[in-house]
């Protein structure tokens, strides 16, 4: 039974569709169930899902070119990997941009710093390139573009040939 | 001026006295930021060898260097430390572009890139190339001994609009511009 198979036995509800290919497999899961599947991946001894390899973030805007609309505007992305098994695993969570009923601005997910370490800088580029938050997260602040910077660069809507100098001449 | 003359002294003007002394006593502050500091280091070490022209002396302070050599890209937070790093140097100072991301921002036509170091301090020597090869680095370096010889220094920021203080080669080609192009 592979990780994918396990994962789609006990949260099958909570995933929309799974995609493998040459033993590189692929869920896409609902924002909500995020923490619970990460534990189960981590605390599993079977899955023992202990090294969160990668955490990034997919914008779909403007997806090939416009003629692509998804539902959902952003996808998070992370790479799990098996260190004792040698096994990996790939989770999407789909990130609506809309806002929300509460009001805030942001679209958001939940934060996997409680489960690994390493999600903690992930995240926060993640946040500054993109500008989803993290829900738990315990320094949720730019890694690597100053305080002073407006808006979030990689984000499809973000003009290419905008500037924002911290010196030097504006555009 | 020669040294040969039969009287066994020679006379010159004082500046060009001191110019010819600051020429092959160049200190010089790296500023090494990325990859063309590879280039750099090949260009510094015994094969090409800098110290054949009397700058084979790297300061690791500002306060004790006279050129500063900006090699690799700077990006916009990185912008405020080049600058300061340039006002801590005593005059009389001169400022080398090496790599073409020094000189306009080079294919890095984003939202971190400085395009250009001459838009924050003012630039004596362009080394353009990705990286430039030390034969390249080595004329740039003989330039800005001519350029000390005289006692020129440079002391005006590029001005995209008027297009100065930049070689015409130099001039900021951008993906804006580009794009305009394809679609006119």
């Amino acid at each position: 039974m592979t990780p994918l198979e396990k994962v789609q036995e006990k949260f099958g509800k909570d995933i929309v569709e799974t995609h493998a290919f040459r033993g590189d497999e692929t869920a896409v899961i609902r924002p909500a169930s995020l923490l619970a599947v990460a534990k189960f991946l981590k605390d599993t001894p079977e899955l023992d899902f202990n090294y969160l390899m990668d955490l990034t973030a997919v914008d779909y805007l403007f997806f090939a070119g416009g003629r692509i609309q998804k539902e959902f505007r952003f996808e998070v992305v992370c790479h799990f990997y098996s260190i004792k098994h040698n096994h990996r695993l790939r989770l999407k969570v789909q990130v609506d941009d809309r806002e929300a009923p509460d009001g805030r601005k942001h679209p958001e997910v939940d934060s996997l710093t409680s489960l690994w370490a390493s999600a903690d800088w992930y995240e926060r580029e993640v946040w500054d390139m993109y500008g989803i938050r993290f829900k738990g997260h315990p320094n949720l602040k730019r890694i690597l573009m100053y305080e002073e910077f407006v808006g979030h660069a990689l984000r499809k809507d973000y003009p290419f040939d905008k500037r924002q100098p911290l010196i030097g001449p504006q555009n | 001026m020669s040294l040969n003359s039969p009287t066994g002294f020679f006379s010159t003007k004082i500046t060009d006295a001191l110019n010819w002394a600051r020429k092959f006593s160049i200190f010089q502050y790296p500023f090494v930021t990325a990859c063309c500091g590879m280039e750099y280091m090949s260009t510094a070490a015994s094969h090409y060898d800098v110290d054949r022209f009397g700058a084979g002396f790297p300061r690791f302070s500002p306060r004790q260097s006279d050129v500063l050599f900006v090699v690799g890209t700077i990006n916009h937070k990185m912008a405020p430390v080049l600058k300061s790093v340039y006002d801590q140097m005593c005059e009389p100072k001169w400022v080398v572009a090496f790599g073409v991301c020094t000189c306009t921002g080079g294919f890095y036509d984003n939202y971190s890139t400085v395009q250009g170091i001459d838009t924050i301090i003012p630039v004596d020597i362009y080394i353009p190339g990705c990286p430039p090869r030390p034969e390249n680095v080595l004329d740039g370096l003989m330039k800005l001994q001519d350029k000390i010889q005289k006692g020129e220094q440079s002391r005006t920021l590029y001005d995209p609009n008027a297009k100065t203080g930049r070689p015409a080669e130099l001039q900021k080609y951008t993906i804006t511009q580009h794009i305009k192009n394809i679609e006119s």
